[in-house]
């Protein structure tokens, strides 16, 4: 399973990858925001939790459609079907290969483009925390996802639209967390909700993944 | 006799024949006894004036809506373990009407809303959840229509249907924490002091057992449709082969 993902992991980083368009279509969404709505500072620090992670929500998407299709095309996943791991476990390593290298850099950059949005200093943190601990959600619902439509020809539209409902409770507490971080209220509900979410959907949903992909392998 | 000799295609066709004449029949009596009862017969209200006969398609759209996920819910559950396959094309069948039922609730209220609340839409929990409810049904119905075969149709939206409810109640709960609620609590309740008035509440009760027996013709005509399609299918595979 380590063996996967890194294998995962170099096919990502190394040309053709895509890793860190994430990054980039992060930043382009933080750029245009400002444009959209005003240069106001007072307003952007209010939006920014939403608008940040909004943006993580769509770089997370961007690259969900390329987790199952190269393996499904070139047959390594049918191999990895049969190996002998199981296959919840391959989900899972690719949910996390997938974290690594969207949801991560997203988590590590979000303090530079909390300060581009005027987000005050301690909302900066609780945003890194909200990230950290709720993109690891976004990817293993992304995995199911993908495992859903692997086998259609233009699935990506359609990815969208079966994902985007799932990430609605991630979304909510996600931005609660900073807006109530933000503001110097109680976080304690956001925060275990939050994390209670991710150990979940980590847990479980892989299992969902798994058995998609059985069926589409039949 | 069992309940699963109902799985079984053939005897599903003779039963449901037998049974939609009456069943449509039946639904057509209670809706229109509902609503005239419900539109032309009942005073108005002291507040709301006629505004409040919204409530004879508002509420049992919104149950209906809810509950055809439900039922989607267990016939999918039905074909994953027992894999019979007339459960797996009724989930089918229901799916678009539980989507015009989510609709016809989401207009009634944006209707009602505007003369009572002043606004046509509030992000309101029940709104809002009700919102992402069709989302589901999109994304459902959507899935269905992208895969050629129908057994891994059937198994895929199986699945999503078992993830999404999941998530759909728990959206339903995470809508509640992030803002605060306009639409009222619930008046229909059996365990309650204070209820709806009871002469708004027997014509709400036609309306809402007529709106299901809608429903459960509208699926056993399209479950109807769906075995026919198949059957067209398998003849036209058996006569290309020969």
């Amino acid at each position: 399973m380590i063996a996967l993902l890194f294998r995962d992991l170099r096919l990502a980083v190394r040309a053709g990858g895509g890793f860190g368009l994430g990054l980039a279509f992060f930043l382009i969404v933080v750029t245009l925001v400002p444009f959209g709505v005003g240069p106001e500072g007072g307003m952007l620090g209010r939006i920014a939790p939403g608008i940040l992670w909004l943006g993580a929500l769509l770089a997370c998407l961007l690259s969900l459609d390329r987790i199952f299709a190269l393996d499904f095309e070139d047959g390594s996943l049918d191999l990895l079907a049969t190996a002998p791991i199981p296959l919840e476990g391959v989900v899972t390593m690719k949910a996390v290969a997938h974290w690594i290298t969207t949801g991560l850099p997203l988590v590590v950059a979000a303090p530079v483009f909390g300060v581009l949005l005027h987000l005050d200093g301690a909302a900066v943190w609780w945003l890194v925390l909200s990230l950290a601990l709720g993109t690891p959600a976004l990817s293993v619902l992304g995995t199911f996802g993908a495992a859903l439509t692997v086998g259609l020809k233009r699935g990506g539209l359609l990815l969208s639209l079966l994902v985007l409902p799932l990430y609605v409770p991630t979304l909510i507490f996600g931005a609660e967390l900073v807006r109530r971080g933000a503001g110097d209220m109680a976080t304690a509900t956001p925060l275990l909700m939050l994390g209670g979410i991710t150990a979940a959907t980590v847990a479980l949903v892989p299992f969902a993944s798994a058995a998609a992909i059985r069926v589409n392998l039949r | 006799m069992s309940i699963w000799e109902y799985a079984n295609p053939k005897k599903f066709m003779e039963t449901s024949a037998w049974l939609l004449p009456w069943v449509a029949a039946l639904a057509a009596l209670t809706l229109v006894t509902g609503l005239v009862w419900g539109f032309f017969l009942t005073p108005d209200d002291y507040k709301q004036g006629s505004t409040v006969k919204i409530i004879y398609l508002h509420v049992p759209a919104a149950m209906m809506a809810i509950n055809i996920w439900v039922m989607m819910l267990v016939t999918s559950l039905v074909w994953l373990i027992r894999r019979h396959h007339v459960s797996a094309l009724a989930a089918k069948a229901a799916a678009p009407v539980g989507m015009v039922m989510t609709l016809i609730a989401l207009i009634t209220g944006a209707l009602w809303g505007q003369p009572m609340w002043g606004t046509w839409w509030e992000w309101d929990p029940r709104l809002t959840s009700f919102l992402i409810l069709f989302l589901f049904y999109l994304g459902y119905i959507a899935l269905w229509g992208a895969i050629d075969n129908p057994d891994t149709a059937a198994d895929l939206t199986g699945v999503l249907c078992l993830v999404g409810s999941v998530f759909a109640v728990l959206s339903r709960y995470a809508v509640n924490f992030w803002n605060q609620g306009l639409h009222q609590g619930a008046t229909l309740s059996l365990d309650k002091e204070e209820n709806i008035s009871d002469v708004y509440w027997l014509p709400l009760l036609v309306c809402i057992a007529g709106f299901i027996l809608l429903f459960v013709a509208l699926v056993l005509v399209r479950t109807r449709t769906e075995i026919r399609a198949r059957r067209l299918k398998a003849l036209e595979a058996r006569e290309r082969m020969a």
